[in-house]
């Protein structure tokens, strides 16, 4: 399996193609047997590669192919290359896992829809893109399928294009990517004119001897590379299209802007770790960046009352938890985090999918409530993954996250520590709060919901099921933290930057453990006393801080912010110059000519007189003036 | 005796400048017409003239074309009249202003 890496992502390319051509003509049972079939396949290629991969010793573990040459112009060089290491490993996993698991949902789910193979074309796409993008071995191979999983988010957010809101969702998401992106490329080709090369082992070789560790080259790469990030990962100052991508189908929302392609920020930035340990300016920027959106967007979270919008606000919160692991050094545990999150996110978004299939369309959980005894296997799923995102002992979240602040406190980030503790006890509030208000309590449903309320078919609830114990056990893996299975996978990746965890041991892995625990802990309590104890709480609460309520609801206004500070001018000075430039300069010159020529042909047209003998006689001066001139002149 | 090149070339200017002043002062498109084929034919005159007295074929050959040519334009030209005439009920090349703005 090693010698042909091509067989990973081929697969869903493949069911792409065929759907998109014939997938109207197949039948739906066809077209989607073709997506979760290739999807698998690329599951068991994957694993095939993790076994070979795992066969090898450890400093063997490096896989390079190179496909096709692709662009060969002077001294440029980029090729179809395929690099299979123990990070890229991980990320095929988790795409090629979790996204066979959202196709087969997606079945169920998407069982109504007219559009079934437009679809599953553009997951499959989008699964392809995104295989290719953790598979890439050079950066312009990187950003071209960065770009590509992109366009598959905007196809898939406004998949129901119809709906005013998801068409203009999509653009949303499509043009603050296109920022982060534009910061992305410049940071390529900074990185080719300062190196010369864009291939990941040439880079990390040569730069270490042609930039300055700590100047202002390599920061400048970095920060770059990080925009990009920031707006792939939907980071402060670039997170705002995330929220709004709840307008794509459940689905989409769990593979694309839960467990894969929002993360794809985060894999680059590991990626690009040796860049990064060169700029310490770089790795605060990214670990307060991370801190100061887990904390944000958790407070958000708070609030909200969408059941998407909360998993979304934090979706946004734990990809800040992952920055923060790369940017304290805790590379590994960043990853950690990812493919943990990637499990129990993606069954928070299914979980809610289910929920919201059985109440034929309602996402507001004010009116939800009591739906554990209809959709008990949703409910309990749920439970598991929430508390798993809240990181409780033992579901996979607690040891991810718990790495990832032991590294920032073992790293002697304490604001950033902070930060973190802070979302943690914020993030074990709002999961439970949505738990509570979906699962428990008396039932606020509308008799006509109630009507349909049912638990979801089996093969929705199935994958429900599979996630679930993936959410529940991943996570021993990384069992003892630090030193388990999946650090002697992965740490060799990172061997040549710095490891923060595990050095400055200052701090005890076991209380730091318990602390974080506790944390979460208190977050469980206070949101069960707020919502099932004592349920008058949450309004007590709000009469109490009206003002932090309403900047919460509104999202601390920075939609609106943003619309006045760029939209708002673009769209007035775009009007400016619709007004004062385009139509008096640019069409003012057109027409300009046009009426030049008119006025000119209004005196010229005098000259044809529609009688043939003066035409005649000019055309005999004409010949004689010409003849004499030659005659006589010249 | 023989004819002097000038004597030939005196006959073809002097046919030239009636086809010349018939297509310029005649109305009646057949006249006009028939002005333009004098033309033509003291061209060929002045051609063969040359011919002649240069020992030399060629002016003979481009004679050959020039008739080629008169005979498709003839052709063509008369058809065109032909069917001003049906349309118009007149070959008065100054009524005919179409095209005029």
């Amino acid at each position: 399996m090693l010698s042909s890496l091509w067989l990973i992502p081929v697969w869903p390319l493949l069911g792409f193609l065929w759907n998109g051509f014939f997938g109207r003509r197949i039948g739906k049972t066809a077209v989607g047997t073709i997506a979760c079939g290739s999807v698998g396949l690329s599951l068991l290629a994957s694993l095939g590669a993790l076994g070979k991969l795992l066969a090898r010793p450890a400093e063997a573990r490096r896989v390079e192919q190179v496909l096709a040459p692709w662009i060969g112009a002077g001294n440029f060089q980029a090729d179809w290359g395929l690099l299979l290491d123990p990070l890229s490993a991980v990320m095929i996993l988790v795409v090629s896992g979790v996204g066979f698991l959202i196709h087969v949902y997606s079945i169920g789910y998407m069982r109504e829809d007219p559009d079934y193979p437009r679809f599953f074309t553009y997951m499959n796409l989008f699964t392809f893109s995104m295989l290719m993008l953790v598979l890439a071995n050079n950066y312009l191979l990187l950003y071209v399928f960065w770009e590509a999983v992109g366009l598959c988010s905007y196809l898939l957010i406004g998949f129901w294009f119809e709906k005013k809101s998801a068409a203009d969702a999509g653009k949303k998401a499509f043009i603050v990517n296109r920022v982060g992106d534009f910061g992305f490329a410049l940071g390529v080709m900074l990185l080719w004119t300062s190196l010369g090369t864009l291939r990941y082992d040439q880079v990390f070789a040569a730069a270490p001897a042609q930039l300055v560790a700590g100047g202002g080259v390599v920061t400048a790469i970095t920060l770059l590379l990080f925009l990009g990030a920031t707006g792939k990962s939907a980071q402060i100052p670039l997170y705002v299209w995330l929220p709004d991508a709840m307008e794509g189908p459940t689905p989409v929302s769990a593979l694309i802007h839960a467990a894969t392609m929002v993360t794809a920020g985060v894999y680059m930035v590991a990626r690009s770790a040796p860049l990064f340990e060169m700029a310490p300016l770089s790795l605060s920027v990214v670990a307060w960046i991370g801190g100061l959106t887990a904390v944000f967007a958790a407070t958000i979270a708070l609030v909200q009352t969408d059941i998407k919008r909360i998993v979304a606000y934090s979706t946004i919160s734990q990809l800040g938890y992952m920055f923060l692991g790369c940017g304290v050094g805790a590379y590994a545990a960043a990853i950690f985090h990812l493919m943990t999150h990637a499990f129990f996110k993606a069954l928070l978004f299914l979980g809610s999918g289910s929920v919201i299939h059985g109440l034929s369309g309602e996402q507001d959980i004010r009116k939800m409530g009591g739906l554990r005894k209809h959709m008990p296997i949703t409910a309990w799923t749920f439970l598991i993954a929430a508390l798993a995102n809240a990181g409780i002992f033992p579901l996979a979240g607690f040891w991810s996250k718990d790495e990832i602040l032991y590294g920032a406190a073992a790293g002697g980030y304490g604001g950033v520590w902070a930060l973190g503790a802070a979302g943690a006890f914020l993030t074990a509030f709002y999961m439970l709060r949505c738990y509570y208000l979906t699962f428990e309590g008396r039932s606020r449903v509308e008799p006509e919901a109630a009507h349909h309320l049912h638990e979801s078919p089996p093969v929705m609830t199935v994958p429900l099921v599979i996630l679930a114990v993936f959410a529940a056990l991943v996570g021993f893996v990384g069992v003892p933290p630090e030193h388990g299975a999946y650090h002697r996978f992965v740490e060799p990746v990172f061997a040549g930057a710095k490891q923060v965890a595990g050095h400055a041991a200052s701090v005890g892995e076991v209380p730091m453990a318990i602390l974080s625990l506790a944390i979460a802990l208190v977050g469980v309590w206070v949101a069960t006393r707020f919502y099932v104890w004592r349920p008058e709480t949450p309004d007590r609460v709000v009469g109490r801080y009206p003002g932090v309520y309403r900047t919460l609801l509104h999202k601390y206004y920075v939609d609106e912010l943003y619309d006045a500070l760029v939209v708002e001018p673009i769209r007035r000075g775009s009007l400016w110059l619709w007004r004062r430039f385009d139509e008096p300069v640019i069409d003012g010159s057109v027409n300009g000519i046009g009426a030049l020529i008119r006025v000119g042909s209004l005196a010229l047209r005098r000259v044809q007189t529609g009688y043939v003998m003066s035409y005649v006689l000019s055309f005999i001066v004409g010949v004689v003036a010409i003849l004499g001139y030659f005659a006589f002149w010249r | 005796m023989r004819v002097p090149l000038e004597a030939y070339l005196i006959l073809s200017a002097y046919l030239f400048a009636l086809g010349v002043v018939g297509v310029a002062t005649r109305r009646n498109a057949l006249i006009i017409f028939m002005s333009i084929e004098l033309m033509l034919n003291a061209v060929n005159l002045s051609f063969l003239a040359f011919a002649r007295f240069l020992n030399s074929m060629d002016g003979q050959i481009f004679v050959f074309f020039v008739m080629v040519v008169a005979a498709a334009e003839v052709a063509v030209g008369l058809a065109i009249i032909i069917t001003i005439y049906r349309n118009k009920e007149t070959v008065d090349v100054a009524e005919l202003n179409l095209l005029k703005w």
